[in-house]
């Protein structure tokens, strides 16, 4: 399915209001980013139907499950969709078996062995006797999960489904939503408040703030944006799709390609052409006019200044981007081609990317938009 | 021993707390979840008309039925004019007043169980495709079962000694209106002591027992279902 997905809403609640106009991608994972009380988990629950917004516009896939100017309003029990809550809100009088089969019973299935895929998928096929209160918080979650997958739905919404795990249980279920987003094919809407989720499992992100969205779009475009507050960042970053593209096993390093330029990383096990997410902190970036010949650094790359901006505190927060290759003309940055309006998705440039400076060496250097320079990578994280 | 007027009147008592318990049930049930999850304005006039008999003598509540289902009460002119007679005296009169006498004591379990069960299960049923009618008897009558336990079991006891509002309303008449509690009464009234403890003893068995089997039952059965 590559519908896109219309979303509009809007609600008055005095000392909360929201007011969103969304077209986001009908495939991948597109995570909804803000602080609490952004209007994030309001906007999921107007989507599933389950919070009604006196006006709204809703159509998944081609079909209008809310239009408040032709009084329609599909009820929730009457969407195809999955929804998996904060809390697993697993039926404690049930167990994970009659669990899985409460929504599957309803749309005239029961046989629990059509979903070997999914349990093997999440690793809870041995936990089927169980009932809930014998499960682990990250059990249950997968369970949950499981249960929304179960009826093969339209979309799959998710309300900060890894906020209530410690950080090991959230490390025992993050490899299990990576693939999930290699298998599905259904739009997947992800309410977080986790930098680290968005950089994993995003590939399109709208930033919440205050009931309204202040940017949506391709993950690496959003990411970069000067005008949110995530670029402000201590921790701003940028996350790139890369390929494994050889080791160098004499010096420790792994190659990674995109775009047509390889960068080298600390060595590590994956097998040539796995894809994988690298992710680039704005203050692991140097810049610098000439091309370095005597650096320590070994990615150096080009790439040319797209926009400055201070924070009032001595630093600037410099976005560039690399050029783009004849190698990776026909290669897409933007995953969302059939799309024409999506906002913000530059199709003429290479990879966006974010340095943290101070503002003293920008002075110095005379940074201004539309130079060609070098950036200097000093490190890189790999995600999942 | 007991006599075989004593037997007919437990035999009475139980036919009235019966059914007087099956209409609490069946009533009490839409109400209660009502109660539980409205934020009217009307909630807080319904909670205390159901609570009421808590705190009202039961002469008083047996008084006023026994005038509004009277010949001249509003509610004996629609039995009559249905050409049902009136109700005070009789066998249904006995059951509508112990339904009205003993509601609360259903109600308000029910209300507190519909109450913990909170709005995450329900909203996990939509998003599974169950429509409202059937969340409400797939998940919340089996989350809620505790309170249908309670209710049930003081909605039948407290049923079976109620006093003051069947002499009211029932009156005395063997095998129609005399429960347990007036024929021991009558037993005392005529100084026969002995039958009297016969039946005082039965009933205060049978309220022991009922309220042993049900905090029995309520401490292996989970209360409180926070989902997990």
């Amino acid at each position: 399915m590559t519908m896109p997905i219309t979303a509009r809403f809007h609600l008055d609640y005095g000392i909360f209001k929201l007011a969103v106009n969304l077209t986001l991608p009908g495939s991948g994972i597109t995570v909804l980013f803000g602080p609490s009380g952004s209007g994030k988990t309001t906007l999921l629950r107007c989507i599933a139907g389950l919070q009604h917004a006196p006006q709204g516009f809703l159509e998944i896939n081609g079909t209008i499950w809310q239009d408040s100017e032709r009084q329609i309003f599909v009820p929730t029990h009457k969407r195809s969709l999955g929804y998996v809550f904060q809390e697993a809100n697993l039926f404690p009088h049930l167990n994970v078996k009659q669990n899985l089969q409460f929504g599957l019973k309803r749309i005239g299935k029961s046989a629990v062995t059509d979903l070997s895929h999914i349990l093997d998928l999440l690793g809870i096929a041995h936990l089927l006797d169980r009932a809930p209160d014998r499960l682990s918080g990250g059990e249950r979650q997968r369970i949950a999960i499981a249960r929304a997958l179960a009826l093969n739905p339209e979309i799959l919404l998710m309300d900060e489904p890894l906020a209530a795990l410690d950080f090991k249980r959230k490390q025992e279920i993050l490899p299990f939503l990576s693939r999930l987003h290699r298998e599905l094919n259904i739009p997947v809407l992800y309410v977080t408040h986790a930098q680290q989720e968005v950089a994993q499992l995003a590939d399109h992100l709208v930033i919440m703030d205050e009931g309204r969205s202040l940017a949506s779009g391709p993950l690496a475009e959003t990411l970069s944006r000067l005008d949110v507050p995530l670029a402000q960042d201590r921790n701003a970053a940028t996350v790139w799709p890369v390929t494994i593209a050889g080791h160098e096993a004499e010096y420790h390093l792994t190659h990674v390609a995109f775009s047509g330029a390889t960068i080298s990383l600390p060595s590590f096990e994956a097998e040539i052409g796995t894809p994988l997410r690298l992710q680039i902190y704005a203050r692991d970036v140097s810049i610098t006019l000439q091309k370095p010949t005597d650096t320590s650094i070994l990615n150096v790359l080009p790439a040319v200044i797209t926009g400055i901006a201070d924070d009032e505190c001595g630093h600037s927060i410099v976005q560039l981007r690399l050029p783009r290759t004849e190698a990776t003309a026909g290669q897409d940055s933007c995953p969302d081609t059939s799309q024409s309006n999506m906002d913000n998705c530059d199709q003429t440039g290479g990879q966006p990317l974010l340095a943290h400076i101070t503002l003293k060496s920008a002075k110095l250097l005379r940074l201004r938009v539309g130079m060609p320079v070098y950036v200097q990578i000093k490190g890189t994280s790999i995600l999942n | 021993m007991l006599t075989d007027s004593d037997i007919a009147t437990l035999w009475l008592t139980f036919k009235v707390a019966s059914l007087a318990t099956l209409i609490m049930l069946i009533v009490g049930t839409p109400l209660a979840w009502w109660l539980a999850r409205t934020t009217s304005r009307w909630k807080s006039i319904l909670n205390a008309v159901v609570a009421l008999p808590l705190v009202l003598p039961p002469t008083v509540l047996g008084f006023y039925l026994l005038v509004l289902m009277g010949p001249n009460g509003p509610i004996g002119k629609l039995t009559s004019g249905l050409g049902w007679g009136t109700l005070p005296f009789t066998f249904s009169g006995l059951v509508i007043a112990s339904v009205l006498y003993s509601m609360p004591f259903v109600v308000q379990p029910l209300q507190t169980s519909f109450a913990a069960i909170g709005r995450q299960p329900l909203e996990a049923a939509a998003t599974l495709r169950a429509s409202p009618l059937d969340t409400f008897f797939s998940v919340v009558i089996p989350l809620a079962k505790p309170g249908f336990m309670t209710g049930a079991i003081l909605g039948f006891a407290h049923t079976v000694g109620e006093f003051g509002v069947v002499l009211m309303v029932g009156g005395n008449i063997p095998d129609r209106t005399r429960v347990v509690s007036i024929q021991i009464y009558n037993h005392v009234e005529a100084l026969e002591y002995n039958e009297a403890h016969w039946l005082a003893a039965a009933l205060l068995l049978f309220s022991f027992s009922v309220l042993l089997v049900l905090y029995s039952a309520l401490k292996t059965q989970p209360v409180a279902h926070p989902l997990k």
